[in-house]
């Protein structure tokens, strides 16, 4: 019996950033006290009907054609009914038949992800559980805030390229500036749908679909999770069952939502408070002006113009920000691989731990290239520049200012080292008569003795020469 | 006379004269309610205080005709929002329901100065031809108190006809304004699609929804439609026109125009007295040399039947919002979610509400969808091209309201789909969005009023009006009904 490959699609629903819903002129901000952003519009009540926000229709384009989709000239709003009481209408306006955007593709580490369609369509609102579990409440805010859901064709084959394609979706989304892609607080969220077959199969195996994936961990595991169900099933000689599961990531398992008789019938029809959606070659023109340099293009720009290593390149353009701060310290700095180190290594991490946007950070580009320069003249040593580093996003402070209020300056004059080293070697005499001795591994002693008594401020190489020296003199 | 027997250019024209005074007009009007409301049950909700404070203020300022309207009161069919006002659409599950903000023809006729007299009944959801789906009681007609006065604007067209409410607003889905108008022998007109703003009328089927005036002239109506037209930011399906003044070209009348008939669609379907009446009409017109030519519209025989599926499909979407969770009727006992919604809308709608519902949702499930739904829509597209072509060779087409005159209380109510035939000279209209007007054509010989109506191409309302304005002339229906409280 062969392997089995499984066979992966994701539906991703990205919230717009417009300042108003999708069909009503009500605000899209997070986090307002419940049911203060609403309208007869959002709220269903009687007689009212929804208009078009425009921008949300600019904003889905730019998605389409930012992956290569054709933009429909006439797309169609329909209704999705189900009922839910987060749903005011009991239906969710949405496109079904007829998409803005289809066709489209995106690249996961140079492998052609299809993307079958990105269409708009209107978020539901929030339920709120009570405690006594007798009582549900409803706040309506986010109902009717603008979605694309951009659909993938099943060309995903693990776990991992799942993760990274949704990852790259949220960069480009970001790109465009029309989704903050926070998918903590929801604006970015994710279904899969997965099933499994012996590999070089031409079948396909029958899907499950895994809802609630708020992270990129929670894709990977749950998709490894499902995957690994599945594949049990079928080396057992069992079925795999048409059902919609919900991912816990508490205990990291999927419990069925739905099962296959429980599918339900939305019952799409064409959306009559609606016209056929057109795309007013205005409207095109604003999209395609927005569009900025893509991270595939601004990748492989880096690797080009910069000599990066690969490697470096896609982490740098994975965010627009980080990559608009990495060229603003190399073009303060003139050296590309320098400036990819730190904001690789010291930067991204600060930024992981304070939870903080690059756009938030204390050290300016600017900053931080004046304190690489400083490293790299010999001013300062690595350590000594890393601890500046640190102050510098502590305070806002500029590296030349810390030096200068701590003394942090590096000793390379070779008589003032001298004086240190003689005075470290007269407070140790037992430990100069074993390097004597031959206990020369006692150096690496004598060399930490001058650091701890220069706060670390000398050069630990000048430092070397001259203490083997002076315990030669001393033989 | 009293104030209310008169329309309401008569009435713009004394109060402009300084002859009477909003107040008077108010007073009057209520006193009228008084008397012959409590057997006509025409309105659900009098808004009497309110009346007499405005009609009081702009009499004692004197700036009653500032607008238009003069203060004239106007009621209000009850499936358009009224600002802090019961909108109940005549069913339980919205009893209680106020609106909390005015339709967009409700502001346009409040800004010209009418003052909204109070609500009227209706079937259901504006779902019926009789007005016996109200869930508060049945309207009756004031022609005869047995009979029923049409629907579903069947309180908004018995107000107007018995002289409780000098116009009013209703709505036509599939003939809700012309069928009433005609069974109580006053003027309805449903506009082209798109003329008035939906903004505020509670969806049936949004794709045929449209509200209009009813009232005892054609100038009356052309008046009141001239206020509440025009394009609406609100309402996508509305039309961004100029708002037009359709009272400047009545006087042109029938002049130049071609009258188209259907007669094999019409033969079939009427019966000998409104058949007569018919005969009767063109050999008047041919008398005034109007040319009168045969139209064929051949798909019109399934215009019913295309109605009632893409409408029922519609209306299962747009009623689904009544569910108890928000507003409304809610249950008093559930055990599950799906439960309390069940037992609310199974307790709160009325059985032919329920039964469209049903219907629309079958007509929408998988499986179903392209015979039913999607065959429809293709016939739809049938019945648009037969008027256009028909429009070709004609300027107006004229057949019947209604197939019979009004009919008992009771009569129908068993047979959903001897009712539903009823509309069977209204609808086609309503599929294509073309403009529509019911006039009195004569009476019946058991005194009851028959109805013609004249139908145009899409957005030629001003001529439909202006074409009706000179048949009512020639006809000269001049009987009003005696309601004996």
């Amino acid at each position: 019996m062969g392997k089995y490959e499984a066979i992966i699609g994701l539906e991703v629903h990205a919230q717009l950033l417009t300042k108003s819903k999708m069909f009503c002129a009500c605000s899209t901000e997070f986090g307002g006290a419940p049911n203060t952003q609403v309208c007869p519009v959002c709220l269903g009540l009687p007689g009212a009907l929804p208009v078009v926000n425009e921008k949300a229709v600019e904003y889905a384009v730019r998605m389409g054609l930012a992956t290569n989709s054709k933009i429909a000239k006439n797309s169609v709003f329909a209704r999705k009914n189900y009922f839910y009481p987060d749903c005011p209408k009991n239906y969710q306006i949405s496109q079904y038949d007829t998409p803005l955007c289809s066709d489209g593709a995106l690249y996961v580490g140079g492998r052609r992800i299809g993307i079958a369609r990105i269409h708009l369509e209107e978020d539901a609102g929030k339920l709120i559980h009570c405690e006594d579990d007798n009582c549900s409440l409803v706040d309506m805010n986010r109902c009717g805030v603008p979605l694309v859901e951009v659909v993938s064709e099943p060309d995903i084959r693990t776990p991992e390229e799942a993760s990274e394609y949704l990852q790259k979706l949220r960069s480009i989304l970001r790109y465009l500036e029309i989704c903050d892609g926070n998918m903590e607080e929801g604006s970015l969220r994710c279904d899969v749908n997965v099933s499994v077959r012996q590999e070089g199969s031409e079948w396909f195996g029958t899907r499950t679909e895994i809802k609630n994936l708020n992270s990129f961990k929670a894709v990977e595991q749950a998709l490894h999770y499902e995957i690994g169900r599945q594949e049990r099933i079928l080396l057992e000689g069992g079925r795999v069952e048409h059902e919609t599961l919900l991912w816990d990531s508490e205990t990291g398992e999927a419990r069925i939502m739905r099962s296959k008789e429980e599918a339900h019938d939305y019952r799409y029809f064409p959306e009559p408070d609606l016209l056929v959606l057109e795309v007013p070659g205005a409207l095109m023109k604003r999209a395609k002006s927005a569009i900025p340099e893509l991270p595939d293009a601004k990748e492989d720009r880096f690797v080009r113009d910069y000599n990066l290593p690969r490697y470096d390149a896609q982490v740098l353009t994975g965010s627009r920000e980080i990559a608009g701060y990495f060229e603003a310290v190399e073009k303060a700095l003139g050296d590309p691989k320098q400036a990819s180190n730190w904001i690789m290594g010291e930067v991204l991490r600060e930024l992981n731990e304070r939870k903080i946007d690059i756009s938030k950070f204390s050290v300016s580009a600017e900053d931080l290239a004046d304190l690489i320069a400083l490293q790299k003249s010999g001013k300062i040593n690595m350590p000594t520049a890393k601890e500046i580093f640190r102050e510098m996003v502590g305070t806002g402070g500029r590296a030349e200012k810390i030096i200068a209020s701590k003394g942090l300056e590096q000793i390379s004059n070779e008589k003032e080292i001298e004086q240190i080293v003689l005075k470290v070697l007269d407070a140790y005499p037992d430990e100069v008569s074993s390097y004597h001795a031959g206990k020369v591994k006692l150096l690496a002693f004598f060399i930490g003795q001058v650091m701890r008594e220069t706060r670390g401020r000398t050069d630990p190489q000048k430092t070397a020469s001259i203490l083997k020296a002076v315990l030669e003199e001393r033989r | 006379m009293p104030l209310n027997e008169h329309g309401l250019t008569e009435l713009i024209s004394l109060l402009q004269k300084k002859d009477i005074t909003p107040l008077e007009i108010a007073t009057d009007l209520l006193s009228a309610v008084n008397d012959k409301d409590k057997v006509l049950h025409a309105y659900l909700e009098v808004y009497g205080d309110e009346l007499l404070d405005v009609a009081g203020r702009i009499t004692r300022d004197g700036s009653f005709c500032e607008k238009p309207l003069c203060g004239v009161p106007i009621a209000v069919k009850d499936n358009i929002c009224v600002e802090g006002k019961k909108t109940t659409c005549g069913s339980r599950i919205l009893e209680d329901y106020e609106s909390p903000y005015h339709a967009t023809a409700i502001e346009k006729l409040i800004a010209s100065g009418a003052i909204i007299s109070g609500k009227t009944n209706l079937d259901e959801f504006a779902m019926g031809s009789s007005t016996e789906n109200s869930a508060f009681g049945p309207t009756r007609n004031p022609w005869d108190l047995e009979r029923a006065p049409g629907g579903s604007s069947g309180g908004s067209a018995a107000a107007v006809a018995a002289g409780i409410a000098p116009a009013a607003l209703g709505s036509d889905t599939g003939g809700s304004i012309r069928q009433p108008a005609g069974f109580c022998g006053v003027v309805g007109m449903k506009p082209t699609y798109g003329t008035v703003s939906r903004y505020g009328l509670v969806a049936f089927a949004s794709s045929f929804d449209q509200i209009g005036p009813i009232a005892k002239s054609v100038e009356d109506c052309a008046l009141v439609l001239s206020v509440i037209t025009g394009g609406d930011r609100k309402d996508a399906t509305s039309t961004h026109s100029l708002t037009r003044d359709f009272t400047r070209s009545l006087e042109k009348g029938l002049e130049g125009l071609t009258v188209g008939i259907p007669k094999d669609f019409l033969k079939k379907n009427m019966d000998a007295e409104v058949e007569q009446n018919f005969d009767e009409l063109l050999n008047l017109l041919r008398s005034h040399n109007v040319p009168i030519m045969d139209v064929s519209l051949p798909h019109s025989g399934y215009a019913v039947a295309c109605y009632y599926i893409i409408a029922n499909a519609e209306a299962s979407a747009n009623l689904a919002r009544y569910d108890g969770v928000r507003y409304g009727y809610r249950a008093a006992e559930y055990d599950t979610l799906d439960d309390m919604y069940a037992r609310t809308r199974g307790e709160g709608f009325g059985e032919e509400v329920q039964r469209r519902i049903l219907l629309g949702t079958y007509v929408l499930s998988a499986g179903y969808y392209d015979a039913y739904y999607l065959k429809a829509q293709m016939v739809r597209s049938l019945i648009i091209r037969d008027f256009e072509s028909a429009f070709e060779a004609c300027d107006l087409l004229m057949m019947p309201t209604s197939p019979t005159p009004a009919f008992k209380l009771g009569e129908k109510v068993a047979d959903p789909l001897l009712m539903y035939l009823s509309d069977i000279f209204t609808v086609p209209a309503n599929l294509a969005g073309l403009p529509a007007i019911s006039i009195p054509s004569g009476l019946s010989g058991g005194g009851l009023p028959l109805g013609i109506q004249l139908i145009g191409p899409p957005c030629k309302d001003e001529t439909v009006l202006a074409a009706a304005y000179g048949l009512e002339r020639e006809i000269g229906f001049d009987r009003k009904p005696n309601v004996r409280s």
